[in-house]
């Protein structure tokens, strides 16, 4: 049990770079969802039953322009598309984990718990994953409603908040997880292609931009993966 | 518009994403090529979120030093490559960009 302790204890404990990152971010998205009209309590729903922090700062952008339903639910499913290809990353580590935990860990895996999980299965591979996974998830949920009702009660207060320009927060973490990877020429290909392709499409709705950039980066991947085995075979 | 309705419908658009394979998913078997390919998508996915945030904040493009968004992203890039501490880089970050927005 100690090993099972262990593991939630450092999930929880490798989370906290982000949870950090984070906290201007949940405070931001709790000050504008309260400026664009939603209830204190409301605005922290969402964070308790939808939990995805990009995909609440555009519904809510959405609402304050006057969406459509359908167009918020439809914009949701494409913004979190790429979470089903962390779905199926963790899903090979997950055979031997019951329905429940696979259920939890999954209603969990955000941008940044996939990230801090995805550092462990390569680290350690399945090595007590699912307490750690639990570990880093359950922290960083409540670190993220933490953060929104924080943001939601300052939106009440002082509802200029938004303007300041802490959404900053965001793409620094984002900056500083990428950085350290890009170590080999594959990796900085594959950065290079989807920021050049995020930047050509930035103008497309719905942030389809965000998932044709995406798919780019992949493909240039594949495509340096291909090169690469073609040369080894070849020497 | 129901907050009810809202909330649940984004609720069902994120979680069947989420769940799709570790949930639903459980007897497939995973295509050795999907997986390699899936290697490169944290790298891709995060770097298509940072390049136009950083370029054009607000939507209005800025490619300058007197631009906090790009400066500070690029200070926690080479900060995090260098120093690999997740911590240090944001800090580091968040000071650059505070100083260039408010000094």
């Amino acid at each position: 049990m100690t090993t099972v302790r262990h593991a939630l204890y450092a999930g929880a404990r490798d989370a906290v770079p982000l949870m950090i990152g984070t906290l201007p971010f949940g405070v931001i998205y709790g000050t504008t969802a309260v400026a664009a009209g939603l209830s204190p309590l409301a605005a922290l729903a969402m964070s308790v039953i939808v939990f995805a922090g990009s995909a609440q700062f555009i519904a809510v952008s959405l609402i304050s322009g006057g969406a459509a339903l359908p167009v918020i639910w439809l914009t949701t499913f494409v913004v979190n598309l790429r979470h089903a290809l962390y779905s199926a990353t963790v899903h090979p580590a997950a055979h031997g984990w019951a329905l429940r935990w696979r259920a939890l860990v999954a209603f969990w895996l955000t941008d940044e718990v996939f990230a801090i999980v995805e550092r462990r299965l390569m680290e350690r591979g399945n090595d007590a994953l699912l307490p750690y996974a639990l570990g880093a998830g359950g922290a960083f949920y409540l670190n993220w409603l933490s953060w929104t009702a924080a943001g939601a009660w300052l939106g009440q207060q002082f509802p200029d908040l938004a303007g300041w320009g802490l959404d900053f927060a965001m793409i620094a973490t984002f900056a500083a997880m990428v950085a350290p990877q890009l170590r080999a020429p594959t990796p900085v290909v594959v950065a290079l292609v989807a920021g050049a392709a995020a930047w050509l499409a930035r103008d497309l709705p719905f942030k389809l931009g965000l998932v044709l950039a995406a798919l780019a980066g992949v493909v240039a991947g594949v495509w340096m993966d291909r090169r690469r085995n073609t040369e080894e075979a070849r020497a | 518009m129901t907050i009810a309705a809202l909330l649940a419908g984004m609720f069902l658009a994120t979680y069947l994403t989420r769940a799709s394979f570790l949930v639903f998913g459980h007897r497939l078997r995973f295509p050795p090529a999907l997986k390699a390919a899936l290697q490169h998508v944290p790298v891709a996915v995060l770097t298509a979120i940072i390049v136009p945030e950083a370029l054009a904040p607000g939507g209005r493009l800025d490619v300058s030093l007197a631009n906090p968004w790009l400066v500070g992203t690029v200070v926690a890039a080479v900060v995090a490559r260098l120093s690999g501490h997740l911590l240090l880089s944001l800090g580091v970050s968040f000071a650059v960009f505070g100083l260039m927005r408010w000094w």
